[in-house]
């Protein structure tokens, strides 16, 4: 809608930019930026107003403010990847993802957010502090949630965002922009945007290019995309498929954009509910929530069977394995030579690597470095690394075998709870939750699967709760109908936030269908 | 020259009691140049009296550059000599978020290569992460083909000359284990004065092509037989220029001795090496060195050890730390290469996309033994002759220049290119292209004496003059310096009537 209304002329693009630099300075709280680029961003505004004034916009994306996770690069802009290692780190150039927005006329905002290195399912690890949940601070967070003592701040309340693009996911919830795009290696874009209450889509491996992406295992990365709406994830992705040169594991078939259809009828539709997502530590809301879905399919005439994915529970582990073992490799580039941090350490060449990476990395990251040396080494890479491989296989035969059997998509819930308060969350380490979370998503980054959140409902807390539909490969299109099907079906609230309310009236009349398509 | 092997025994060019000359000053004792393999192939006995034989065994590793306009996986361009940092990608330097991109000529050229080896193409290849840190590998990880490279169990013919003498050659077999494809690292060097190394990344990604020869070679001379044949067949090839002293072919040589009939000794590494020449000098050494430490009761390291031109030793190289873990994983923003010939080819593939090794194998160009057997069918020369004249850049050519436009017969006009001209193109460090004296001049000059007009002693006269490089042609020589032979029997007559005239009134 708001696409029409810049092409219409109710709105200009140099106002709808203002407007969101606006809001992020009131929510700066969040923490969900890390670089604001106002100058380039204004410039971008202004350059789209001229071409909406001709009647020559680029397309649906042309002077729509969008922001990007800060693990990729943008030419000119800060890019840090939330790490000392990377901190002043000026991009020479454009990821393609990222290039292909400006392309389309996108108005970039800011670098959002993140877990160091995307390593984390909370976004609280990275150099710049945690992200804040903005419905945290929403009205109906506040109605559900009984301060413990009256000294107690508000403020130390407030949930997490769910990780890695939890500035990205933050950033769509709270309306500072239209459209993020995050990276999701293990969940890492569904996480966040279930417990920001907004859709988050990780494509197929191979559909969109990672070049520019800063990687973590490059054999499962891709880049998300988060939005306030299923149709709003569809346009992005469609300006974003397709073949690159620059990457070669992008597939070669020509990509064409599609629109979504409005479903009525889901008759013909087979959706399955694998047993195994019902994991250890779902609480009973979402179990309840996740049947209720089921429901809602089964009463509207689609067919819905229960399935099995036997090997789910060896996901974590077989994760950590392959997982770690590539961080090792990608992270051996930061040395300090060429760029990055270096360290003052001189003595030596060894000396100097070290100390610039034991300065620039944080614990998490360390830790997984070394875990993934050990995991390679000679003696023990057949032990580890090709066991790993082999139980991957199976994985992905899994949900190979389960499509082959007539189901369509699947449904299981994304998270297993709503989000925790930051301080409950950070009691356990980085590791743990990550292994405690990722267990819901992340078998589909092992399979390469599509895989979307759909916010759903709010929790007795008044917290977001969404549910994911995995698809086949390459079939987004059939995945993001049937999620656009259950988005209408589940009307999911708008947050109320007094900081939007304080904000100008027009701008949230826009924003009030929460969608730009 | 070609290169000379020698047959008899294996020498000990010392006497008992005076010690291998090692660090210390001064060059090896002549005796010491030659290394024996006898023509069967294989170290022979004559150690001391009462010592069981020692048998050598040598193989090779050798990094070709790979002759391509940009980089392996890079579009930066490959260029010898370039201001330092120049020639940099943004994925050479290692930029994060930047990946791979396989460059199609480099593989072609490894195929070509392969298939000049005799080698089984593999159809499907793999690039694999080779990790280590070095200030010149800036990913920390070199991209190589450890699991399966694309070219692999092929073999090189390459012919030695025995008995010192040119006259009878040798053809001998070197098993080649597999070609892969890999990244060329940086260039670092290190500033003493002032402690600290300067990086050049330049050269980080070039594409190379290693070749594993089994070691089938016992001494120095086999090998430098070995790699002189290979560099003749990249340069013929045009997949690698294939030039030592640019770096484009660096050869590390594995030596280790053992007892017949006994396992295989524990071998050393031998870098360093910047010539074919020293390539022949520093294995002779090293097996040398071993002997004599296994004979004195020592034990051989598995180490590493540079070769030291200067002082023509091999020493242990100073920075290498224990054994290497390369924790080697697979490139996984690569997919597998896979190559097609005309059977599963399928139909529909654009065949921009595709390589097809029957079209490469279609149209290699004629292998250097093929040329041999050519000259020598075509020309009634020797072996030897033709091995000498494809040793030489542009030298078969000039020779087939000359046998053109002369009437001598070309097993004449052989000794004319190969005595004369070569040895003086030697002398003079000049190579062929640089010759003061054309194809066309020499043919003129051979003319005349085919016909007779001058002797044979006058051509060299000639020939000499004709080195000055000035621009007169032979028959001008021969008026200048009244070269001509003189058929007129009256003429000849009263010049012997004149001198020995004069001789009675001395």
């Amino acid at each position: 809608q708001v696409s029409a209304a810049l092409k219409e002329g109710r709105v200009t693009p140099t106002e709808l930019c203002q407007q969101c630099l606006s809001l992020i300075k009131s929510t700066k709280f969040l923490n969900a930026y890390i670089t604001i680029a106002e100058e380039t961003a204004l410039k971008q505004a202004e350059a789209s107003e001229e071409r909406y004034k001709r009647g020559q916009p680029l397309g649906v994306l042309d002077g729509i403010p969008i922001a990007v996770k800060d693990n990729f690069n943008t030419a000119g802009i800060e890019t840090t990847c939330a790490s000392n290692m990377l901190r002043g780190y000026i991009s020479p150039y454009n990821a393609t993802v990222v290039q292909k927005l400006l392309d389309q006329g996108a108005v970039l905002l800011g670098k959002t957010n993140l877990d160091e290195f995307a390593m984390g399912s909370g976004s609280t690890d990275g150099v710049f502090g945690p992200v804040r949940n903005p419905w945290s601070y929403s009205r109906q967070y506040k109605e559900k949630s009984v301060p413990k003592s009256h000294s107690e701040d508000k403020e130390s309340n407030w949930v997490i965002t769910g990780g890695s693009s939890g500035g990205s996911a933050a950033a769509v919830s709270s309306f500072t922009c239209f459209a993020a795009l995050g990276s999701d290696t293990g969940g890492s874009t569904r996480n966040p945007a279930a417990h920001c209450g907004v859709v988050g889509l990780k494509p197929t491996y191979g559909l969109i290019s990672r070049h520019g992406l800063i990687p973590l295992v490059n054999s499962m990365d891709v880049p998300g995309i988060l939005t306030r709406c299923v149709d709003d994830a569809a346009v992005v992705l469609g300006s974003l498929a397709g073949h690159d040169p620059k990457d070669s594991t992008t597939i070669q078939d020509n990509f064409k954009p599609f629109e979504l259809p409005s479903l009525t009828d889901v008759s013909k539709l087979s959706i399955g509910i694998p047993k195994e997502y019902h994991a250890p530590g779902l609480s009973g809301e979402i179990l309840a929530l996740w049947s209720k879905a089921a429901d809602l399919f089964r009463n509207a005439g689609a067919k819905v069977v229960e399935v099995s994915l036997p090997h789910t529970h060896y996901s974590i582990v077989c994760y950590h394995v392959l997982c770690t073992a590539e961080v090792a490799s990608n992270m051996a580039r930061f040395d300090g030579l060429e760029y990055g941090h270096r360290s003052d350490m001189n003595e030596s060449t060894e000396s100097m690597y070290a100390a610039t990476r034991r300065e620039g990395f944080n614990d998490v990251v360390r830790g997984r470095i070394l875990s993934g040396n050990y995991f390679l080494l000679k003696q023990n890479y057949e032990k580890y690394f090709v066991k790993a491989q082999k139980v991957r296989r199976l994985i992905a035969n899994d949900f190979v075998k389960v499509f082959r059997s007539g189901v369509d998509v699947l449904l299981t819930p994304t998270t297993l709870s709503d989000a925790a308060p930051y301080k409950e969350f950070i009691k356990e380490d980085n590791r743990t939750r990550s292994a405690q979370n990722d267990i819901l998503t992340q078998a589909a980054n092992m399979a390469g699967l599509p895989a979307v959140n759909v916010p759903t409902a709010l929790s007795e807390r008044g917290l977001p709760v969404g549910l994911q539909f995995i698809g086949r490969s390459f079939q987004e299109q059939q995945l993001l109908t049937v999620a656009k099907w259950f988005e209408k079906q589940v009307q999911f609230p708008m947050i109320q936030l007094e900081e939007i309310k304080r904000h100008d009236h027009d701008v949230l009349q826009h924003e009030k269908s929460a969608s730009f398509s | 020259m070609a290169a000379r092997g020698c047959g008899g025994a294996w020498r000990r060019g010392w006497q008992r009691g005076r010690a291998l000359p090692g660090p210390a000053p001064g060059p090896l004792p002549r005796g010491q140049r030659a290394v024996a393999c006898n023509a069967r192939g294989g170290a022979v006995p004559a150690g001391k009296s009462g010592l069981a034989p020692w048998v050598p065994v040598v193989g090779l590793e050798i990094h070709a550059q790979i002759s391509s306009n940009s980089k392996l996986f890079s579009g930066s361009q490959v260029q010898f000599a370039a201001p330092p940092n120049s020639l940099v990608s943004f994925f050479d330097a290692s930029l994060p978020g930047t990946l791979p991109v396989l460059n199609r000529r480099c593989v072609e050229a490894a195929v070509m290569t392969g298939l000049a080896l005799n080698c089984s193409i593999n159809k499907k290849s793999l690039f694999d992460r080779k990790h280590y840190f070095y200030a010149d590998l800036p990913a920390g990880y070199q991209i190589t083909q450890q699991r399966v490279p694309i070219a692999v169990n092929g073999s090189l013919s390459y012919s030695l000359c025995i008995d010192n003498k040119m006259s009878q050659m040798v053809t001998k077999t070197v098993r080649i284990k597999q070609i892969q494809l890999e990244q060329d690292s940086g260039k670092s060097l290190h500033d003493d004065t002032r402690s600290q190394t300067l990086v050049d990344l330049n050269r980080a990604g070039v594409g190379l092509m290693e070749v594993v020869m089994e070691p089938d070679m016992c001494c120095g001379e086999e090998a430098a037989a070995a790699v002189r044949e290979l560099q003749l067949i990249l340069q013929t090839l045009g997949s690698s220029q294939a030039v030592m002293a640019e770096g484009q072919l660096r050869v590390d040589a594995n030596v280790s001795v053992h007892h017949p009939g006994e396992p295989y000794g524990v071998r050393t590494e031998v870098k360093n090496i910047n010539s074919i020449r020293f390539l022949a000098k520093a294995v002779d050494y090293e097996i040398q060195r071993q002997i004599e430490e296994l004979e004195n009761g020592g034990t051989i390291l598995n180490e590493t050890r540079a070769f030291d031109s200067k002082l023509g030793c091999t020493v242990p190289m100073r920075d290498k730390e224990g054994k290497q873990d390369y924790r080697f994983m697979p490139e996984p923003n690569l997919p597998p290469l896979i190559l097609y010939d005309a059977k599963s080819l399928p139909a529909d593939m654009n065949h921009q996309q595709v390589i097809n090794i029957d079209w490469i194998h279609e149209r290699l160009p004629d292998l250097p033994n093929v040329k041999r057997e050519k000259l020598v069918e075509q020309y009634g020369i020797l072996p030897e002759h033709s091995f000498a004249l494809l040793n030489e850049d542009g030298l078969a050519e000039f020779y087939e220049n000359v046998v053109k436009q002369t009437r001598m017969k070309p097993k004449r006009v052989i000794g004319w290119v190969l005595n004369d001209l070569l040895s003086y193109l030697k002398q003079h460090s000049l190579t062929v292209k640089e010759s003061p004296v054309s194809a066309v001049l020499l043919a003129d000059l051979l003319n005349l004496l085919e016909k007779k007009e001058i002797s044979s002693t006058a051509a060299k006269q000639v020939l000499a003059e004709l080195w000055k490089g000035e621009g007169k042609t032979p028959l001008e020589i021969v008026k200048e310096q009244k070269l001509q032979l003189l058929q007129d029997q009256k003429e000849l007559e009263q010049i012997c009537q004149a001198v020995i005239d004069r001789q009675e009134n001395e």
